[in-house]
């Protein structure tokens, strides 16, 4: 089986959000970059099916060359191939084209990635894929077996989950518990290191949505402390000040 | 040009989130249809119709029941032809992203998610998105003439005051790919608030020892009419089923009121709760960091304060 997955390179979890160039470019000082943490969830459930199946991992990002630690870290926890498509990933579509025209000449059975991105939350990337190529997409995905070219899955839904069956190829946005994150070992990245990394031009680059300007969220104030012993001035507090109860 | 705003039904009434969308796209001045699927009385359509469309497209066929992803993106881009709209305005949810997504290159428009405030069309069409996991905001030029926006939940004020609205059956032509996912089964939980629909949460911690001492939070919440949530280390460690799981990887929630119990507040936590307008703490650790993003704090033992708690808001409710 042929797997692509799909990896965001995004600023870890705890990062101080900043921008700069007066609020037109995000301030990567300091900043650590991961792969997003649910592009982590498909490259673990990847690696699983890889192993039952005997099949190949294709590892792909949408980024310039400051991503590159980021692939080889997907190498290293268990893809066989990378693939950089080397360009900044300038909206949704742009990647979604992408990954369409890398998708259309690999002939994948299952493309995963992440449900969402954890820098631009649009969640709308598998989609965007999974109708370029004519093919089914679902998300969220919290579990994930093939049997022969059938999917199984349960896909997470207001207040609970839907089971789904599909006939591969697929696209498909993931998160958990679809598989444990894989820390990669000593022998995973040792052979990283050799493992092909291609990168590519891009194929289109027509986008839909034009970035103007970053904001910051106003600064909270200061937390109001309230007695153990005065749980009534809470309540006060809540229906009187605030007005939600 | 017009508007159309994507319904969902389940049991039988219209999704708070969805009614938030029709108020958004009735508070853009354009004309307002809305498209709903699912089986719903005349009586709980127009609660479309209250909140600001004037018309309603129907799909009752029970094919759509269930939230066949491609079958709906392609209803919608054919009811969006058949009324000239320009604007498809859906609720961002687990059904909304997934159809959003297909429809945008359907209809060849821009797409934006988490939208939280009116577009600004002074100069084009530029919306405010909530990105970085509700860290920062993002102003977006929607460059095409056609788009779709994902309006983020509780980013909007519920219009309650529209006129009844006229309802059309839509039938939708399906096409050959539509039903290829076949939707095995659904398991809700019924008869409770549904968290990402809800004003108020309260979420537990590890905290709070154990599942056994739920009751406690349940019995919280339900003085408040509120959901349940928890976080991640709950969880994972099977004290609560995942779909009550709030943070970055869980449930993001947008409530009006946010009460934290036995919670210390790790990044990843808030960056699930970091839309609410109010967060109440209470953790017996004056050093947790949640108390940094909180409104009000108690520092104190949950097992002693959440009874109080519980029993002051019933007194109040009388």
């Amino acid at each position: 089986m042929k797997i692509l997955v799909c990896i965001t390179h995004v600023p870890d979890t705890t990062s101080k959000i900043a921008f700069t160039e007066n609020n037109t470019q995000f301030d990567k000082t300091g900043v650590q970059y991961i792969i997003g943490p649910y592009d982590d969830y498909a490259l673990a459930r990847a690696v699983e099916l890889k192993e039952q199946t005997s099949g190949s991992i294709t590892v792909l990002n949408v980024g310039e060359a400051e991503t590159e630690p980021t692939l080889r870290k997907a190498l290293a926890i268990g893809a066989d191939d990378a693939i950089r498509i080397n360009a900044a990933p300038k909206d949704s579509y742009y990647v979604a084209n992408q990954i369409s025209a890398i998708a259309k000449e690999g002939q994948y059975d299952l493309i995963l990635m992440g449900r969402e991105s954890i820098d631009f939350n649009n969640g709308v990337v598998h989609g965007m894929v999974g109708e370029l190529l004519g093919i089914p997409s679902l998300s969220p995905i919290m579990t994930l077996e093939i049997d022969g070219t059938t999917a199984k899955m349960t896909r997470e839904i207001e207040g609970g989950k839907e089971s789904l069956e599909a006939q591969l190829p697929l696209v498909l946005g993931c998160q958990e518990p679809i598989a444990e994150w894989k820390i990669p070992n000593m022998r995973g990245i040792m052979t990283a290191r050799s493992k092909p990394l291609q990168v590519i031009d891009p194929s289109d680059d027509s986008t839909r949505t034009l970035l103007k300007a970053y904001e910051q969220p106003a600064a909270k104030g200061a937390v109001k402390m309230i007695d153990a012993d005065n749980v009534a001035e809470l309540v006060n507090l809540l229906k009187n000040e605030a007005k939600v109860i | 040009m017009s508007t159309l705003a994507f319904i969902e039904i389940s049991e039988g009434e219209i999704k708070k989130t969805s009614l938030e969308a029709v108020s958004f796209a009735a508070g853009m001045d354009t004309a307002v249809t809305a498209i709903a699927f699912g089986q719903a009385t005349e009586e709980a359509l127009q609660k479309a119709g209250a909140a600001g469309a004037t018309k309603i497209l129907h799909v009752s066929d029970t094919a759509y029941n269930e939230g066949n992803i491609q079958a709906y993106a392609t209803a919608i881009a054919q009811a969006a032809e058949q009324e000239s709209a320009d604007t498809v305005i859906l609720a961002n949810s687990s059904l909304g992203d997934p159809v959003a997504a297909r429809l945008s290159i359907k209809m060849e428009a821009s797409l934006a998610s988490n939208v939280i405030e009116l577009p600004d069309t002074t100069n084009g069409f530029t919306v405010k998105r909530s990105i970085y996991t509700g860290k920062a905001f993002a102003n977006v030029d929607m460059t095409e003439g056609k788009r779709i926006l994902g309006i983020k939940k509780n980013a909007t004020t519920l219009k309650e005051d529209g006129g009844p609205a006229t309802i059309e059956t839509f039938t939708p032509t399906s096409q050959e790919n539509d039903f290829k996912v076949k939707i095995l089964s659904q398991e809700k939980a019924t008869g409770d608030v549904l968290l990402p629909e809800a004003d108020i949460v309260v979420s537990g911690g590890r905290g709070l020892k154990g599942p056994e001492n739920w009751g406690m939070i349940e019995d919280l919440a339900k003085s408040l009419g509120a959901a349940t949530g928890c976080s991640k280390p709950v969880s994972d460690m099977d004290w609560r089923p995942h779909h009550e799981h709030v943070g970055q990887t869980g449930i993001k929630v947008a409530p009006s009121l946010y009460i934290a119990v036995g919670i210390s507040g790790a990044i990843q936590h808030l960056a699930g709760v970091n839309g609410s307008k109010y967060i109440v703490v209470i953790n017996k650790d004056e050093e947790a960091p949640f108390f940094k993003a909180a409104d009000y704090g108690i520092v104190g033992d949950a097992f002693e304060v959440v009874p109080k708690l519980t029993e002051a808001i019933k007194a109040i409710n009388g």
